[in-house]
């Protein structure tokens, strides 16, 4: 009876202890909340407002409505940008996590030097992007030079060298992540399946990749949004060249992905390009949001429980 | 419901203050640039007790040399001076973010008509102001709609061709010899020939990267701008060219391309450092302006350069002189405080009239369109100036009216780029008359 009632003191003693903390939750909150709506919230806003605003600079900018938008879907450039994005940010998914995986897979088996091989392939994330762009440029130059031409030249090199550099940089990158996916597979699982006679293939497709799903998720989420939102590597390397002319003047800059595409909209042009390029910014946020969403629903519906 | 929100507030308080103790120091520079922006005599951060002055300046090849003259003129007058300079083709851009913040520049480049359009508002009226009232002349001056005097110029300029005149002796030729396009070639082509055996050739790389395709999309293409221009009197952006004079553009540009030591395919990407070739004598053409005599004549006595005009096979220009004219203009901010107005307008007017100032500005700029100039040592605004005088007709840069000017230069340096490695003159012709319409219907879209 005496030993119950101490138990339930402590345990109420406990709750008020407990009790006390909730009370400054929002103190522990603050920076982040701070941090976040001056550094997210804020801007976002504001950049919406933008989008149906005639500016010059930020500060100073008149309410026009919806114009810059009917502008922004009328532009053929941004829509030539849009579907030269697509095609970038799926090629260099599927390439980029297969490569990743692939390394990932050899890596984790018992090889000489493991730990050596990551750090070397997980190097390349480590530079920015603009050197990034400028050192293959040379590199893809030094090889184009001896066929006469260079990256600049044909859309196709373009294409394809942004393809290489990105695939270079960020498969180290997945690389890890795909490892840390493997090492937490458990051993009895992969052992169970030895002992029930199922091959090498056979583990890896019933047992290694459905553990392997929120690795995948994770993985194929990071390629998509950086395919869609590359920019540095895309204006240091080609900057939209080569560009098609059209018969009435325009021009097509057929590299040019869509965020260099805001990019030159607001400062290639006169002032009232620039609500029309905040226009492209905000349908090009909706656009990328949109699509990683679904992608995480369709892939996290995957992911299995070890 | 009433203490939670009692803890957030003093939880928000508390936070608002540990922020405030970690940014004291970001804090007392803003009260400061406050104070300042707000009434000069409250200002405690200049040392004169009055505004300051910040240039945003556009030319990185001046930028020692103003950081130079902001450092007299502070050791002089306690007015504190800085010099920001935006890096080679960034200055919209810059322009455009420190316009934004709070201590925004007091004195800024608005250069050509677009630049007005844009930051038009953004410029305090300079007529009837000291400095106005020291300029010789109005050529240089932009006006908005509205008549309102935008910008002022501040110093001008002439570009051509630099010839290394001890190079072109060591080649067996003379500066007498060129006098028109043909002449011209033939000197060319006869260098390039030789180039192995001279150990130097005719031109310098015409690289096309950003840090040089100015020099060919903007300077180069001056030429049939001018020349149509002048033919159809232009007096404002018309919103069609013809491109008469395309094929004397294509000309010229052959002639620099096919003979340096450069092959022409990898312009594209360039990466060349022409003005580092000419210094080392590496070549005997360089087509630059007279901004470029400083850093020359850092290896090359005024004896052994000159600047000839860029000719291009038109009827008559024999009697050519350089490509001179401005894009040096100088806006003042509209929304900075009177005191720092005051302080920039004080500065500008120190710049053009004082002993110290002008001499700066003969050494570093060249001609200053001011009352109390002083004269330059710069020997190739003294060779403009000399063919002027020998009655030669200025070729004016008509290249000022171009409509969107940085995307219709991209165009150009896309298509140019096209043809040097084997592609069609056309998309050039088309970048150059189609790309002008094109971006001009863009520009006036409202």
């Amino acid at each position: 009876m005496a030993n119950n009632t101490k138990k339930k003191k402590r345990s109420s003693g406990m709750n008020m202890v407990a009790r006390s903390y909730v009370k400054y939750f929002p103190l522990f909150l603050l920076p982040t909340v701070a941090a976040f709506l001056i550094g997210f919230i804020y801007p976002f806003c504001k950049g919406i407002y933008l989008s149906l605003c005639k500016f010059t600079t930020t500060s100073d900018a008149t309410l026009i409505g919806f114009g810059n938008y009917v502008k922004a879907f009328q532009d053929p450039t941004f829509l030539h940008a849009f579907w030269y994005t697509a095609l970038y940010a799926v090629v260099s998914l599927i390439l980029i996590n297969l490569f990743a995986f692939m390394i990932a897979y050899a890596l984790t088996q018992k090889i000489k030097g493991a730990n050596l091989f990551r750090t070397a392939f997980f190097m390349p994330n480590l530079i920015g992007g603009i050197v990034l762009g400028y050192i293959w440029s040379m590199i893809f130059n030094g090889v184009l030079a001896k066929y006469n031409t260079s990256i600049l030249m044909e859309t196709k090199y373009g294409f394809w060298g942004l393809i290489i550099l990105m695939c270079w940089q960020q498969i180290g990158y997945m690389m890890i992540i795909y490892i840390a996916g493997l090492q937490s597979i458990p051993g009895d699982m992969l052992e169970a399946a030895k002992i029930d006679g199922a091959t090498e293939f056979q583990t890896l497709i019933r047992v290694t990749i459905p553990n392997l799903m929120s690795s995948i998720t994770v993985c194929l989420f990071l390629t998509l949004t950086n395919g869609f939102k590359l920019f540095d590597q895309n204006l240091a390397l080609t900057n939209g060249q080569p560009f098609i002319f059209q018969e009435d003047g325009s021009v097509v800059k057929t590299t040019e992905m869509l965020a260099l595409n805001i990019y030159n909209t607001f400062y290639g042009q006169n002032i009232s390009a620039r609500g029309v390029a905040q226009a492209k910014a905000v349908l090009f946020f909706i656009l990328v949001a949109g699509i990683s969403i679904l992608q995480l629903k369709l892939t996290s519906s995957k992911e299995v429980e070890a | 419901m009433n203490k939670k929100l009692v803890s957030v507030v003093l939880s928000a308080a508390m936070a608002a203050g540990m922020l405030a103790g970690c940014g004291s120091k970001a804090a007392e520079t803003a009260n400061n640039e406050n104070a300042s922006s707000t009434s000069a005599a409250a200002a405690p951060a200049a040392a004169a007790g009055e505004g300051s002055v910040y240039w945003l300046n556009f030319k990185p090849e001046a930028d020692k040399a103003l950081q130079g003259i902001a450092e007299t003129y502070t050791k002089e007058t306690g007015v504190p001076v800085k010099v920001v300079t935006a890096a080679s083709g960034t200055y919209e851009s810059t322009l455009t973010a420190e316009m934004d913040k709070s201590n925004a520049p007091t004195l800024f480049v608005v250069g050509n008509q677009a630049a007005v359009n844009t930051w038009g508002g953004y410029c305090l009226d300079l007529k009837g102001t000291d400095i106005y009232n020291e300029l010789t002349t109005d050529e240089f001056t932009l006006y908005d709609a509205d008549g309102k005097a935008c910008s002022i110029g501040y110093c001008y300029e002439s570009y051509g061709i630099i010839v290394n005149k001890t190079l072109l002796e060591k080649a067996g030729h003379s500066l007498d010899e060129i006098t028109n396009f043909e002449t011209l070639k033939t000197v060319v082509e006869d260098i390039h020939a030789n180039a192995d055996t001279l150990g130097f050739d005719a031109f310098t790389s015409s690289g096309m990267d950003d840090s040089s395709s100015w020099r060919f999309t903007g300077h180069l293409a001056n030429m049939p701008l001018f020349y149509e221009s002048r033919d159809d009197g232009w007096t404002e952006c018309p919103a069609e060219i013809k491109g008469t004079y395309l094929d004397n553009f294509k000309a010229v540009w052959d002639l620099y391309t096919e003979n340096s030591a450069v092959d022409k395919s990898t312009l594209a990407t360039g990466g060349y450092d022409a003005e580092g070739e000419f210094k080392q004598g590496k070549a005997v053409f360089f087509q630059n302006g007279t901004w470029e005599y400083a850093a020359i004549s850092e290896v090359l006595g005024d004896d052994e350069i000159a600047m000839i005009p860029i000719y291009c096979g038109v009827e008559g220009e024999e009697k050519a002189g350089l490509c001179s004219g401005t894009e040096n203009c100088w806006a003042v901010n509209a929304n900075a405080s009177e005191a720092d107005q005051k302080a920039t307008l004080d500065f500008m007017k120190w710049m053009v009239t004082s002993e110290a100032g002008t001499t700066l500005m003969a050494e570093q700029f060249g001609q200053i369109p001011y009352k109390a100039a002083a004269d330059s040592k710069n020997k190739f605004l003294a060779d403009s100036a000399a063919l002027l005088e020998a009655g030669n007709y200025n070729v004016a840069w008509a290249f000022n009216y171009t409509p969107n000017v940085n995307d219709w230069r991209s165009g150009m340096v896309a298509a140019m780029n096209q043809y040097d490695n084997g592609g069609s003159w056309d998309d050039v012709k088309n970048a150059f008359v189609g790309g002008w319409a094109a971006q001009y219907k863009a520009a006036n879209a409202g």
